[in-house]
């Protein structure tokens, strides 16, 4: 353990060392940028709308009370979106779509010695490679949770316009009372650590990849798994921490 | 120049190289051949810098190239050129953009400038016009040339080859070969190819050098092996029907 963990930092100090020629790296940056961003954004906004509106009515039918205002439903989804749904269920999402994409292309690229003529080039293979896809996945991440807030919020408010359990304006209402902003910084400093954790640890997996197709699909189910794991354990201690 | 002194590698318990020492030398088509197993791809990547000699030196043109931190190979990279056994070109790129790969990274030249280099490269290697292709539209005899394209665009002193025969015919077997003896020839280039085909090594082989477990077995060029004693060297050599015949004849 002690072994992967310090070849993990390792690859991440090469990582970012500094560029043979940054113009290269940058035309590389915007490359996964369009991959991870663009490429993420449907099965992002389809999943944010439907968690949106679930959350909403699941929390409408745990509240029927007459002494809980109905306004009290926008203020938990709103909150359960911002610091725990869209974050952590993007993340995991995007572990899926974007890790095992980096470590499979990676990984694709080692057995297939596109590496190895990188190196004999002289370039700095972990930089030129990998770099671009973790700054891209802090940058992309972030803001692919920022639409999946707005989204679910925005689910929340179709579920409460189409079931009837919640009228629109109390959701609404629910939505801006007792605003407490230290919920957009927890979302956010876990939007970056989850990007980070997504595409470094793929990252990793797919350039220590050795053999084969078959250790290139190994290595994209340990980047998508490992990432999940560290992602639910780096939400627990954000949490712990910020709130 | 290239030397190795006294290289050894091993993976584990697995003494891949016993002890090389040779010396390559410019202009000449270097050729490591050798059985399956033998050492050839190891010694060849330990001279590139892919494997790190676990004894021994490495030297280019007298400079200890196993010493060297990455900054300092950089240095040497830039003067060196690799095919590899499948190519490994890159799968994102255009035909035109693996060739101008390196002169993007390590050369200040304006994009015509790239653009005219790419083009002579793939002039060279007769690839005029498959600028636009992409590696997945392309044979593996045209893989392989643009492969040679990509390893010349730097202008390389020293130019490594392994298998560059594998998976083709024999007529474009025939053709890379040839290319690969004009380019040594014409840029004066230090060539070194790891191969086991026979015909490579009666064709091109100026400089020959045969591994047998990990060792150098011998070492000549290519009219020598047909009169060498050397019985692991011929058992090699001429393990064909066809082989031996030939060398009845010669």
């Amino acid at each position: 353990m002690f072994h992967s963990l310090g070849r993990y930092i390792l690859l991440l100090w090469l990582s970012f060392r500094k560029p043979e020629k940054f113009k290269v790296y940058w035309a590389e940056v915007m490359r996964e940028m369009v991959s991870q961003g663009i490429g993420s954004l449907g099965i992002i906004a389809i999943i944010s709308v439907f968690i949106g509106a679930v959350a909403t009515i699941q929390t409408a039918f745990q509240l029927v009370s007459d002494l809980v205002p109905r306004s009290v439903v926008g203020g938990i989804t709103r909150d359960s979106t911002i610091l725990e749904f869209s974050p952590t269920i993007s993340a995991l999402v995007l572990a899926g779509r974007i890790g095992s994409s980096i470590a499979s292309q990676i990984g694709t690229m080692r057995v297939t010695e596109q590496i190895d003529a990188l190196e004999i080039m002289g370039v700095n293979t972990p930089g030129y490679i990998i770099s671009p896809k973790i700054i891209s996945g802090v940058t992309m991440v972030p803001l692919l949770v920022i639409i999946s807030v707005l989204l679910g919020l925005g689910g929340g408010y179709l579920a409460c316009a189409v079931s009837n359990n919640v009228s629109t304006t109390d959701y609404l209402s629910g939505l801006t009372d007792g605003f407490n902003s230290i919920i957009v910084t927890v979302c956010a400093v876990k939007a970056l650590a989850f990007g980070f954790i997504i595409t470094s640890i793929c990252a990793y997996q797919g350039f220590y990849t050795s053999g084969g197709a078959l250790e290139v699909g190994q290595a994209a189910t340990r980047g998508v798994v490992y990432s999940c794991i560290m992602i639910l354990f780096a939400d627990l201690i954000i949490s712990k921490v910020l709130l | 120049m290239i030397e190795v002194k006294d290289i050894y590698k091993t993976f584990g318990d697995n003494h891949v190289l016993r002890g090389i020492s040779a010396g390559f030398k410019p202009g000449k088509n270097n050729l490591i051949i050798g059985g399956s197993g033998s050492g050839k791809t190891t010694l060849l990547k330990c001279i590139v810098g892919l494997h790190e000699p676990t004894k021994g030196d490495v030297l280019y043109d007298g400079h200890n190239f196993t010493d060297m931190h990455f900054t300092e190979r950089v240095h040497i990279r830039k003067e060196i050129g690799m095919l590899f056994q499948n190519s490994a070109l890159f799968d994102s790129m255009t035909v035109e953009e693996n060739i101008m790969f390196p002169l993007n990274l390590f050369t200040d030249q304006s994009k015509e400038e790239k653009l005219d280099r790419a083009n002579f490269c793939l002039k060279r290697v007769n690839l005029e016009g498959k600028n636009k292709l992409y590696p997945s539209e392309l044979s593996g005899g045209m893989k392989k040339r643009v492969g040679i394209a990509r390893a010349i665009s730097m202008q390389p002193k020293y130019l490594f080859v392994d298998e560059p025969n594998s998976g083709l015919d024999p007529l474009t077997s025939i053709l890379i070969d040839e290319l690969i003896n004009e380019l040594t020839q014409e840029y004066c280039i230090t060539t070194v190819v790891v191969t086991h085909d026979m015909n490579s090594v009666m064709g091109i082989g100026d400089h020959v050098i045969f591994l047998y477990n990990g060792q150098k077995w011998w070492e000549g060029t290519n009219h020598d092996i047909a009169h060498t004693d050397n019985k692991e060297l011929n058992d090699f050599v001429f393990a064909s029907k066809f082989m031996k015949a030939a060398r009845e004849k010669l």
